[in-house]
């Protein structure tokens, strides 16, 4: 698995994206700078990490969103490449059209930094196909502006065509207010666009993937991304 | 040429920075607040002298950046 990790000013999390991603597909990533115009040829997958971009300056993601590489990823992305973005990077997708929607001030105002329970809502995607539809993940979260929000005909046609695939959740899997952490529509928390190949998600699997972090439950992502290319290939 | 884009959230969104915003206007004891909602004001500074010319390059910058067209609005105005 060749991947790409886009690396914008501000961004904190590329790092772990890369531990994690070495470690699952035993292959290096590439580290793309921002200005790049090009992905590395045979790029199987493009990540685009959490943190801050541009100090989450005008609206989180904005200005990310309007970078040099991003019309490449969107070139990508149109020719079915998979792109997976998490936490900074949901909200660089969304505004950068590439996946529907908003991610806007948690409801409750407050940063939320802690573990939260995710339900993998179905296993046929490249980016769930490591789980079985209905398990319960525990995954970190750590974002102030992560509540999901689109009008009432997106969320619907979202919940319709099956692309929410990653849901907030208590630890046994029921999905109700108080698991929403951040009040997002549906608790959603990972969606994925029309075609399937580009996911946003606010939590870090990256961040629970070794046995030293005290859980593995988000190596499944990349295993099953890992898995599923190795299929295509 | 000086110009003014105020971007603001569409009726609908939920705005929770003006419901504290609110919240502590009424807890300073400000009288008459019904609600709040806030938003962004941009000033800016164009280099031309053509009017038409410097609302659609305004209107050009809010599109692209300055809002996000799925929750906000936004105004132009040349001062």
């Amino acid at each position: 698995m060749k991947s790409a990790v886009l690396v914008f000013p501000g961004i904190n999390r590329e790092r772990d994206m890369a531990r994690a991603l070495k470690l699952v597909s035993g292959q290096e990533a590439a580290m793309v700078w921002h200005a790049e115009t090009e992905l590395p040829k045979g790029t199987d997958l493009v990540v685009v990490p959490g943190g801050f971009s541009y100090g989450d300056y005008l609206r989180c993601g904005a200005i990310a969103a309007r970078a040099p590489v991003m019309d490449a990823v969107r070139k990508y992305a149109a020719g079915g490449g998979l792109v997976l973005g998490v936490c900074n990077g949901f909200q660089i997708l969304c505004e950068a059209g590439l996946l529907p929607g908003v991610l806007m001030r948690n409801a409750r105002l407050k940063f939320v930094c802690r573990d939260v329970h995710l339900r993998v809502e179905r296993s046929d995607s490249p980016f769930t196909r490591g789980y079985n539809a209905g398990q319960v993940i525990r995954v970190p979260v750590a974002h102030g502006e992560g509540n999901y929000e689109a009008d009432e005909e997106t969320v619907k046609r979202l919940e319709g065509e099956g692309r929410v695939l990653y849901r907030y959740c208590s630890a046994e899997g029921i999905v109700d207010e108080e698991s929403n952490i951040n009040g997002a529509a549906q608790s959603i928390a990972g969606i994925v666009n029309e075609r399937g190949n580009v996911l946003g998600m606010m939590p870090h699997p990256e961040n629970h993937v070794e046995d030293i972090m005290g859980c593995t439950d988000g190596r499944g992502l990349f295993a099953g991304l890992a898995a599923h290319l190795q299929k295509a290939a | 040429m000086k110009a003014r884009v105020t971007v603001t959230l569409k009726s609908g969104i939920l705005d929770p920075q003006g419901k504290a915003i609110e919240g502590a206007l009424k807890s300073l004891g400000v009288d008459g607040v019904a609600s709040v909602r806030q938003g962004k004001v941009f000033d800016i500074e164009l280099s031309g002298s053509d009017k038409a010319k410097a609302e659609a390059a305004l209107k050009d910058a809010a599109d692209k950046l300055l809002a996000n067209t799925v929750i906000e609005n936004y105004r132009v105005e040349l001062l």
